[in-house]
């Protein structure tokens, strides 16, 4: 068969996982759509829009593979101020233009432009972002809308706000504030249930579904009118028809304004940033560990970003939410952001009226959670433990980005950070005379595969671009060796970014190795950032847990070592198919048995990203097995396993043992060696013991039971059933 | 080809506190090539000045060196260029400054003017010691330009001579060569190929080159080849650092013109940041 036959095949044979999960991504899309644009004071449909034009635009011209473009959350920050100044004809027209200098930046590959910024300065900017979006909704949220001036007297107003809504007579205005409460909730402890049919529909679409709901209720069911008060509910979802008669033509009148080009780069940078951070973390959940084309995204962007400002919509963008729930519901190519905007349209064709019956503070809550996940004070205690003078400079920008606006806010952030420099190498001439000069050299030595990479002078944020030309260059199943040595100053935004490129190569079978920091460390000139690269291990907890020390009490009589302290070498879990989409954070609580053959270990790890991001605790048992064994993954079969086998992914039967075929679950490439490996011992084995999740990567085993920490009694368990397995497994 | 580049060898001395150090170096390299070497003072003659210069190099006289002090007034940089010409002087020494605090090395203002002018080759030392510290390893650029042939073969000669026992010949590929853009998966597998191809091809032009040169030469000399995509001048230089190479030969450049000096390239980066003793062979 020639290889593009096969191209399409797989495509087709791929196509239901995709079309499934952008049904998944499509029940967030539709409340953040409308959410975001009703908090950039644009018609909530305007959202929509952006999400529809941007699926369809961007799977289409896009180069990356897993992301999903729509209406972004920075963005809301300037696009508030560009309606609020231009008025909404001329702000589409800001958006026009915004989306064609995005265009040209991919045309100039530009998609390095998100380097070039201190992270701790992005980081002060998002936060300030998701303080003026929190600022404003927050009220709104309570039922009590206000209109001031300045986006910090909205935050100086919440705990008045919080007052007044304790005291309201009106019984709409209480409903309504309820609504928004309990949204709220729903938003913040979704992630703590661990529940599969729970976590099947997205918390958004639950705060959604309930809504409309309850408005069905009292019309129906207790024949009342909605107490929520009128002036509470989404207002003017215009049936798809009104969309197309309504089309309103941007007004290019202001086009020789400075607030109007003021706007129009702000909404570039913004969103030129925003998309290409989220692209690069992306990038990382890929589970085919491909290599997004930025640029090409960029170009993509642009025109979907001019195309929906003509047809009504905000700017495109990739967003890292909904990229990230798009990954982890199986998504493999570009087609699940198309599907994404299909089911949109769907949605608004089919049930534009339906939407109505959402309370506006409900969707304001979704909102506020997203502003909260943005300035949480988590991200400030990161920032804090890295060293106090990126606090400075994470201030720095969000007061300024506050107080006057992003640009200013962001330049502020470059100039701070450089002062910092400065001051801590007390120098200007090492800046001054090096920042021009080609300082990396990179090379790989003859007969042998590994690059070596050396940087000379500094290293900040000024030239990182020079170094990560080079480092994406090599591929990264290849072993690199980046060397400091001759380097007298690194900053926080280069150790962060070898950091990631640590992890995108542990994650895709290379070896990446930073070296010649040690001197450094003693050089007090700049200790924060290498404290993160190299960490040190916790200095050792004296006061176990009562679980701890049962677990050292269990370790003691059955011969085990027990090891409590966190440890972040976890490579041998790369290639389990779990892990896949999901970030291993770290290990501990680690029982040990013969040379490390049999391990039992807590685990901590996150899957998805911003308000998608959930941190999962759960205890597993590692095997490392003497002899090759095909790769599978084994779980009961249930109602889920039933929806995802519809979605395309294939259950493999083992022949006679129709008992064990229904109900357990088998997934795997190789199906020819996998029922050949599940033999009537095996398959015996399986059936006459509890269930759990195995996983095969050929050369070991991972198995575990519930996605939370087990009891000792549980460990007690899984350890027994551990050691049986691998010797039913190596007869 | 003829394999005694070196016949004769000037040094400026200057009477500052290193000038110990220079004239020991220099002599020996006069003893190496065995060639003479001439003492180009800028100013009058004295008596003090030419005991001093006696007593300095009186260990050298038990191997014949032979040398010959040049008085001369005037502008230092015209003073040694024009001696370098009268004298037919075919390798010129010059010493280089410590940027204090740093261990980092430049060329000095006058310095760097007679490197730029000088029509013979220029040999720049960072660290002149009295005693003889050991050549091991030494650096030579393979650009694809006339001037590296003989360059190479030079690098030989004087490897031979010093009695280094590794040579890496360093083939800088500007990066545009590669003609794809690595911007995903596809493109960079393209431009990894391109790289293999340009790489075996760099190679295949220097074994040539190393090829032609006399065996005496060669053997018992360890040749590596190491081709590396980037700037250059500059790149070659990072690369001696951080290979510890004991001396850098290169191609002089072609003419200098204004703009050589505003947009720095090749020799001109080498100038600013000596990573090593530098051979400019002319």
């Amino acid at each position: 068969m020639s290889p593009r036959k096969n191209k399409i095949k797989d495509f087709l044979s791929a196509l239901p996982k995709n079309i499934f999960s952008g049904f998944v991504v499509s029940l967030i899309a539709l409340p953040l759509g409308l959410g975001l644009a009703m908090a950039s004071e644009a018609p909530p449909i305007a959202g929509i829009i952006a999400a529809v034009v941007g699926g369809i635009v961007v799977s289409i011209f896009g180069g990356s593979h897993v992301t999903i473009a729509g209406p972004g959350n920075g963005l809301v920050g300037v696009l508030l101020v560009a309606i609020t100044t231009l008025g909404i004809e001329s702000a589409y027209a800001a958006i026009i233009c915004s989306g064609l200098l995005i265009l040209l930046l991919g045309f100039f590959r530009m998609g390095k432009l998100a380097d070039f910024f201190p992270s701790s300065a992005i980081q002060g900017m998002l936060a300030a972002i998701g303080l003026i979006i929190l600022g404003k909704q927050f009220h709104i949220m309570f039922a009590h809308k206000i209109k001031r001036e300045a986006t910090l007297d909205y935050l100086y107003e919440i705990p008045f706000t919080i007052n007044d809504a304790l005291h309201y007579q009106n019984k709409g205005l209480i409903f309504a504030a309820l609504a928004g409460v309990i949204s709220l909730a729903i938003m913040m402890f979704y992630a703590k249930i661990r529940n599969k049919y729970l976590q099947l529909i997205p918390a958004p679409m639950w705060i959604v579904i309930l809504s409309i709901g309850f408005s069905y209720y009292f019309e129906f069911i207790v024949h009342e009118v909605n107490p929520i008060a009128k002036e509470y509910m989404i207002s003017g979802i215009p049936s798809i028809q009104t969309i197309i008669a309504d089309m309103h033509l941007p007004d290019f009148s202001s086009v020789g304004s400075f607030p109007f080009w003021s706007s129009v780069l702000a909404i570039t940078l913004i969103a030129s940033i925003e998309s290409l951070l989220s692209i690069k973390a992306v990038d990382k959940l890929d589970p085919e560990k491909r290599r997004s084309n930025v640029n090409r995204d960029l170009k993509a962007l642009g025109l979907a970003t001019m195309g929906s400002g003509f047809l009504g919509g905000l700017n495109v963008v990739t967003v890292i939410a909904r990229s990230s729930v798009n990954v982890n519901n199986g998504a493999s190519n570009r087609s699940s952001n198309f599907f994404h905007a299909t089911f949109l349209v769907l949605f608004i064709v089919l049930f534009s009226t339906q939407l109505t019956r959402i309370p506006l503070p409900a969707l304001m809550a979704i909102l506020v959670y997203t502003g909260y996940k943005l300035a949480s004070p988590n991200a400030i205690k990161k920032i804090f433990s890295i060293g106090k003078e990126q606090l400075i400079i994470f201030f720095v920008t969000l007061i300024i980005t506050l107080k006057i606006g992003l640009i200013t806010g962001i330049v502020a952030g470059v100039i701070t950070t450089l002062l910092i420099h400065i001051v801590i190498n007390k120098t200007v001439s090492l800046f001054v005379r090096n920042v021009m000069k080609p300082n990396v050299l990179m090379y790989q030595e003859e007969g042998q595969d590994n690059y070596y990479v050396s940087v000379k002078h500094f290293c900040s944020f000024l030239n990182y671009y020079k170094l990560k030309d080079k480092l994406d260059a090599v591929p990264e199943d290849k072993d690199v060796i980046v060397d400091f040595s001759l380097c007298s100053f690194v900053d926080h935004t280069v150790m962060e970014n070898m950091y990631n490129f640590q992890e995108l190569f542990k994650k895709r079978d290379g070896h990446f190795d930073v070296i010649g920091l040690d001197m450094h460390d003693t050089d007090s000139k700049h200790p924060f950032a290498l404290r993160r690269l190299l960490p040190v291990p916790n200095i050792i907890k004296n006061n176990l847990t009562r679980r701890q020390t049962s677990m050292e009490s269990l370790a003691e009589d059955y011969d085990l070592n027990y090891k409590s302290e966190k440890q972040k070498s976890i490579g041998f879990l790369n290639h389990f198919l779990f892990f896949n989409t999901k970030t291993v954070n770290h290990i501990y609580n680690q029982l040990s048995y013969k040379n490390n053959v049999i391990n039992l270990f807590d685990i901590e790890f996150s899957e998805g990203e911003f308000i998608a991001k959930e941190v999962i605790r759960s205890t597993m048992l590692h095997i490392k097995l003497d002899c090759p064994i095909p790769e599978f993954t084994l779980d009961r079969e249930g109602f889920l396993e039933k929806v995802y086998s519809f979605a395309g992914f294939k259950d493999i039967p083992i022949q006679n043992h129709s008992d064990f075929s229904n109900r357990f679950y088998l997934l795997g490439d190789n199906e020819e060696a996998i029922t050949a490996f599940f033999d009537d011992d095996l398959v015996h084995f399986f059936e006459s013991n509890p269930y759990y999740h195995i996983e095969s990567n050929g050369e070991s085993l991972l198995i575990f039971g519930k996605e939370r920490l087990a009891s000792i009694k549980e460990i007690k368990a899984l350890f027994d059933f551990g050691k049986r397995l691998k010797d039913v497994v190596e007869h | 080809m003829s394999l005694q580049p070196f016949k004769s060898i000037g040094i400026g001395a200057a009477f500052s506190p290193n000038l110990k150090a220079n004239l020991h170096e220099a002599a020996r390299l006069s003893l190496f090539f065995k060639s003479k070497l001439f003492l180009i003072h800028v100013g009058e003659v004295s008596d003090d000045k030419v005991k001093m210069l006696k007593i300095f190099l009186k260990p050298f006289e038990k191997d014949n060196l032979n040398y010959e002090v040049v008085y001369k007034s005037g502008n230092p940089v015209d003073v040694i260029l024009s001696t370098t010409e009268e004298k037919n002087i075919d390798l010129l020494i010059l010493g280089a400054v410590q940027r204090e605090r740093f261990l980092k090395y430049y060329v000095g203002s006058i310095a760097r003017k007679i490197t730029r002018k000088a029509k013979c080759s220029v040999l720049l030392l960072i660290k002149p010691s009295v005693e003889r510290v050991a050549c091991e390893h030494i650096v030579v650029n393979g650009l694809k330009d006339p001037k590296t042939e003989q360059t190479i073969k030079a690098a030989f000669y004087v490897a031979k001579q010093l009695e280094a026992n590794k040579i890496t010949i360093v083939e800088e590929i500007k990066q545009e060569q590669v003609s794809v853009k690595v911007d995903d998966d596809k493109s960079l597998r393209k431009a990894n190929i391109i790289k293999e191809r340009i790489r075996l091809r760099e190679n295949s032009r220097i074994k040539d080159i190393i090829e032609h040169i006399p065996e005496k030469y060669t053997k018992n000399i360890v040749t590596k080849l190491q081709p590396i995509f980037g700037k250059q001048g500059y790149s070659i230089g990072h690369y001696a650092q951080i290979s510890r190479a004991d001396l850098l030969v290169m191609n002089a450049p072609r003419k200098m013109t204004f703009w050589d000096r505003l947009f720095p390239h090749d020799i001109e980066h080498i100038l600013t940041e000596l990573p090593t003793d530098v051979l400019i062979l002319q």
